[in-house]
């Protein structure tokens, strides 16, 4: 309806990250970029300027890491700044420095300096990347000012190299600028070439003459326009993430959807780039997709990793990802683009042969012919980028999944021996005089071959059989002339048969090859999931889930469960039964941060194991690690929905043996819980009967003397007691029990307290009460029983300590939003700095006993004004003339317990 | 004047002889049963002017007794152990005349059972004006008198008291009253109960702050006391 008036909530979560929302600063530390064209501009001394700023306004502020490089100008300005001395890194016999974050984590600054976000940190720290460092740190709600050179970010890589011919391999994923504040440091190309010819900027002495090129004028120009057109895209996209997130209004180019096709060919990660500053200048979300066809089947492990690598790219330029299975790339393109309602698709084009084209379909003229509604973008695949010519060989060709291309020598054996036996039966037709039939025998071998042994045994066997066809059969006998024209055509036709048969067998193979692996796996998930459901301890688990992610994914594998504050094994594949400390720190982090950590991940890479967070019920309940032999990286892309799946399940497995365990600990409490209760109303039974007929039986006793009398009444005083600490006692039962039901009604104070004083009567004679309480108080809402056993408590406790003859006084003390019941005696008041102790269990006050309480009256009151949500407190008078003293017990009722009447209603 | 009789439904025994003892002292003619089955037979054949009935009965649940104890007549006090609030107001809510909470003593016995038997031979006879203390309430003129001098209360503040002047002595719930004043669909409203409460306070006792005519029974209701 009234779309445009609502706020988008993700524009609302990104401005909330971008600290430009109220609520911004509470949880994730806010990052500031500034932005240079190139290395010199000044970037780091325009970061420490405007930290000096922050410092000086009072914000604490350390510098975490900045290069000074040595030069006097960058040096002075550190001056003043807190240093977190670096961790320093020993690497092959080299010592290198790095930030050290957990010494950043631990000071918890309000604001740290960490320059050079692209940097990529020394082998074996905690991040592959700097920028990893910083995010930590963001998320630890510390704010960071860092500094970037506009070539280090990702989706710029390409362009930047194609007019520097400069490689950058130091790259920052977009998404974590997308994320900051910029503040752009600029300087015109003149000025920095001028700077770098008197030798104000750093340059590295190796690199001096790559980059004597590097900042031509031409050069700097081109970065500079790149850096502030970054920047003004940049500020457009806050902009607009504010107007959406506060629900300005307006129209939006809403919908615009973007899908690029990735392959494993070594251009694909060009294309990715390209679809990556596509989709920014759109402003859409985008997704890189590859079409999983039989052919996948049989890519060579270089290829396969090409492709893992390159949707990793799309998946760090904020793309998400997707792999579907399809018969063909048109038709899985096709389907995913009706499923996503994409709106761009961009393809690449590699440079194939005609030939190719004509006998596979070219998937760009499918793609323009068949789909509608959908632009389509067409890039031509070059080998691009001139990393991937450096490391990476051309890559060869599929490769059949089966039998290889050229199949196995039986296979020419069995063929050829077949050749060999339709000569020998095609002679003894021949004899018979019909030669032209022979040509048919022939397509026995042929078929035979095509279908089971692939296409080049069956070309060969087509081959070969119209050679002996020839050679035997066609006139001029004995020789390989062809002189009719119409055993020319026999030949074609039997090599034409080879070819088709052969495609289509070993299409039929593929498809069960592919479908029987999917069964094989899909069957492998049931059975382990069947095989949770009977499982019922957790070490039990741990065994089968490594078992079978050892056995699916050809690795090691442990499974760490969290005990206490630790992790421990409990289970491994191969036996094993600890972990070094590195390995052990990967686990942990893999726990708290619920993020894969270790080998093939972006996080303690130095570590063999890949560790994976096991999730259930919204929490971490366990990690699993897993590891090859041969340290490579344990997981390939392929594998990962299968470990995922596997995760999963181990992850139900193991909520639910936790919830297990859970309910059978409650079951106990359940267990003594009843007990108590049962217990209690015992008690109250078996005690309380037996009291009411002491106390009748003492009434009814009529005393012959006066000495029977005085026993009498002792007896009495004493029954009396008992009855009293019975009642206490089970009241404190009740209290610990958690069993006061208790319900709530607007009371009236007067009505209460009168009813207390009623119930005293006796005991008041000797301390009558002052009632000071304004009958026009708003009523409270409490529990009415509860309340009135403590004012009844609360009163007899006045009464036992206040010196006999004097009055208790109850008063009321209404203030804003808080209304005062206040009890007070005239006795001798509470021993300084006993004031809370007063209302522990069996506390009583020092060198008093001789009133005889049962310790119990005060806690009771403190129990259930707890239950009913209120407050008691207990201080010494100060209303008192000089040299008097007594207690004062204060009732507190904020405005919740309040209800100011409403005398239009109930007259 | 014949004797009263008094009909004690309790399964301890040691309780029923205290009854037995005290009430057979002030003079009344008691007689036992330990179970529901026992009290319902001993309701029909021997007709007690009262019932003491305890709530908890080994065979059935005493509540269930209440509306057929009053069916036959007499006044019924259920006698219950503290805390089971619930337990009373539902009884007197079902018809029974008054409660008594364990551990209680044969003062406290004594003045319930007066007046209840009281109410019960004032049940059949009309009686147009209640005297409590220095305060008259006549129920046919709908007017209230203290110390000789009209008082003016609101309708809904007269209508209250006048119910409870109905039953001077006995504790009548916050339900009853609510449903007999303010009509059914106010039962919970407790809150009016109070500030008409207030108002018959503020107009009839001599001190407001510690009232003696309108005794407040906490959780369960109101009591006219003379």
């Amino acid at each position: 309806m009234n779309d445009a008036a609502r706020p988008d909530p993700d524009a609302l979560l990104r401005t909330l990250a971008l600290g430009t929302g109220s609520a911004g600063h509470a949880g994730r530390g806010r990052l500031k970029v500034f932005l240079g064209a190139a290395p010199g501009v000044g970037k780091t001394c325009e970061m420490l300027d405007s930290a000096a700023g922050r410092r000086t306004a009072g914000v604490d502020v350390v510098i975490g890491l900045v290069e000074t490089h040595n030069r006097a100008e960058t040096v002075a300005r550190t001056t003043g700044f807190e240093i977190i001395p670096r961790k320093v890194i020993d690497h092959n016999g080299r010592s290198l420095e790095e930030m050290d974050i957990d010494a950043v984590l631990a000071r918890k600054p309000a604001l740290v300096l960490v320059d050079e976000l692209a940097h990529t940190n020394a082998p074996g720290s905690r991040h592959d990347k700097r920028y990893q460092d910083v995010e930590e740190i963001l998320n630890a709600g510390i704010d960071v000012y860092s500094t970037l050179n506009i070539q280090h970010l990702e989706s710029l890589n390409d362009v930047v190299a194609s007019f520097t011919r400069v490689r950058v391999r130091e790259t920052l994923p977009d998404r974590v600028l997308e994320s900051a504040e910029i503040a752009v440091v600029d300087l015109p190309p003149d000025e920095l070439i001028e700077r770098l010819r008197d030798g104000k900027v750093y340059v590295p002495e190796e690199a001096s003459r790559a980059l004597a090129h590097f900042f031509s004028k031409s050069n700097l120009s081109a970065l500079r326009e790149l850096a502030l057109r970054r920047a003004a895209q940049a500020i457009d996209a806050q902009m607009l993430d504010h107007v959406r997130a506060h629900a300005l209004g307006g129209k939006w180019a809403a919908g615009e959807r973007l899908v690029v096709a990735v392959s494993e060919h070594p251009g694909a990660a060009g294309l990715v780039r390209s679809a990556k500053r596509m989709a920014d200048a759109l402003g859409a979300p985008w997704t890189a997709l590859h079409v999983e066809t039989v052919r996948d089947l049989g890519l060579a492990d270089r290829d396969a990793r090409a492709l893992a690598t390159t949707l990793e790219l799309a998946q760090h330029l904020g793309a998400q990802t997707a792999s579907i299975p399809a018969e063909t790339i048109p038709e899985g393109l096709t389907t995913f683009l009706d499923q996503s309602r994409a709106t761009q698709l961009i393809l690449g084009k590699a440079s194939r042969s005609r030939w190719h084209e004509w006998r596979h379909g070219s998937v760009v003229d499918h793609m323009v012919r068949h789909t509608s509604g959908v632009a389509v973008h067409v890039l031509t695949l070059d080998d691009a980028g001139t990393d991937s010519k450096t490391d990476r060989p051309h890559a060869g060709k599929a490769t059949r999944p089966v039998a290889g291309r050229w199949g196995t020598p039986a296979g020419y054996a069995i063929a050829l021996a077949l050749v060999t036996l339709v000569t020998l039966v095609g002679y003894s037709i021949a004899a018979l005089g019909n030669v032209t039939n022979v040509a048919l025998l022939y397509l026995l071998p042929v078929l035979v071959a095509a279908t089971r042994h692939g296409l080049r045994t069956g070309l060969v066997t087509g081959l070969a059989s119209s050679l002996a066809y020839n050679f035997f059969f066609i006139p001029p006998l004995y020789t390989f002339t062809i002189t009719d024209p119409q055993n020319l055509i026999t030949v074609m036709v039997l090599l034409g048969i080879a070819v088709l048969v052969s495609q289509m067998a070993s299409r039929v193979r593929d498809h069960a090859l592919l479908a029987r692996r999917s069964a094989a796996q899909n069957s492998a998930l049931a059975g382990f999931a069947r095989h949770l459901t009977a499982i019922t301890t957790d070490a039990e688990l741990g065994q089968v889930l490594c078992a079978e992610v050892a056995r699916m994914i050809d690795v090691r594998a442990v499974l760490m469960l969290p005990e206490d504050a630790n992790l421990v094994v409990r289970a491994a594949i191969p036996p094993e039964d600890r972990m070094d400390t590195l390995e052990y720190a990967a686990a942990r982090w893999a726990v708290d941060h619920n993020r894969r950590a270790g080998r093939g991940s972006d996080t303690l890479t130095a570590c063999e194991w890949l560790f994976s967070p096991i999730n259930g019920g919204g929490r971490v309940l366990g990690v699993l690690g897993i590891a090859r032999d041969d340290t490579a990286a344990p997981l390939r892309t392929d594998q990962m929905p299968l470990l995922s799946s596997l995760l999963d399940q181990a992850g139900l497995a193991l909520e639910r043996i936790t919830l297990e365990r859970e309910m059978a600990s409650v079951g106990k409490l359940r267990e003594q819980d009843r007990l108590r209760t049962a217990l209690l109303s015992s008690v109250s039974h078996d005690l309380r009967t037996p009291l009411t007929a002491i106390i009748g039986n003492l009434d009814a006793i009529t005393p012959v003397d006066a000495v029977q009398a005085g026993q009498l009444a002792s007896a009495q005083a004493e029954a009396m007691r008992l009855r009293g600490f019975v009642a206490n006692l089970l009241d404190m039962a009740r209290i610990e029990a958690g069993a006061l039901i208790r319900s709530s009604e607007p009371v009236d104070l007067a009505d209460a307290i009168a009813s207390a004083a009623h119930d005293l009567r006796r005991l008041l004679i000797a301390n009558p009460i002052d009632m000071a309480v304004s009958p026009d108080l708003p009523f409270v809402l409490v529990d009415a029983q509860l309340f009135h056993q403590c004012l009844i408590n609360l009163i007899d406790n006045a009464a036992k300590y206040g010196d006999p003859g004097t009055p208790i006084t109850i008063a009321a003390r209404r203030d804003p939003g808080h209304l005062a019941l206040m009890v007070m005696d005239h006795g001798p008041g509470l021993p300084a700095g006993d004031e809370t102790k007063v209302f522990e269990n069996f506390a009583r006050i020092a060198g008093s006993d001789r009133k005889h309480g049962t310790g119990l009256g005060l806690a009771i009151v403190r129990g259930f004004c707890a239950a009913m949500g209120l407050t008691v407190t207990a201080s010494n008078r100060t209303d008192l003339p000089d040299g008097q003293t007594g207690a004062c017990f204060t009732i507190h009722f904020d405005e919740t317990h309040l209800r100011v009447m409403d005398a239009g209603d109930a007259a | 004047m014949t004797q009263l009789r008094v009909l004690v439904v309790e399964d301890d025994a040691a309780i029923r002889r205290l009854l037995l003892a005290a009430l057979t002292r002030a003079g009344y003619d008691v007689i036992q049963a330990t179970d529901a089955r026992a009290a319902l037979a001993a309701l029909a054949i021997d007709k007690p002017d009262a019932v003491l009935l305890d709530l908890g009965l080994p065979d059935r649940d005493g509540l269930e007794l209440v509306p057929l104890i009053k069916a036959a007549g007499p006044a019924l006090i259920v006698v219950s152990a503290r805390g089971e609030t619930d337990q009373k107001v539902a009884a007197l809510d079902l018809g029974a005349d008054d409660y008594l909470t364990k551990p209680f003593d044969s003062e406290e016995l004594h003045a319930r059972l007066r007046t209840a038997l009281r109410h019960r031979r004032h049940a059949t006879t009309t009686t147009d004006t209640v005297a409590l203390g220095d305060v008259t309430i006549d129920l046919a003129k709908r007017l209230v008198f203290r110390a000789g001098a009209e008082v003016h209360l609101t309708p809904k503040e007269y209508a209250m008291l006048a119910e409870l002047a109905r039953y001077p002595g006995r504790v009548i719930t916050h339900a009853h009253l609510l449903r007999a004043v303010w009509g059914p669909g106010h039962e919970y409203d407790v809150e009016y109960l109070r500030v008409a409460a207030r108002g018959i306070r503020r107009k009839l006792e001599a001190d407001p702050a510690t009232p003696h005519l309108l005794r407040n029974e906490p959780g369960v209701g109101y009591r006219l006391v003379g």
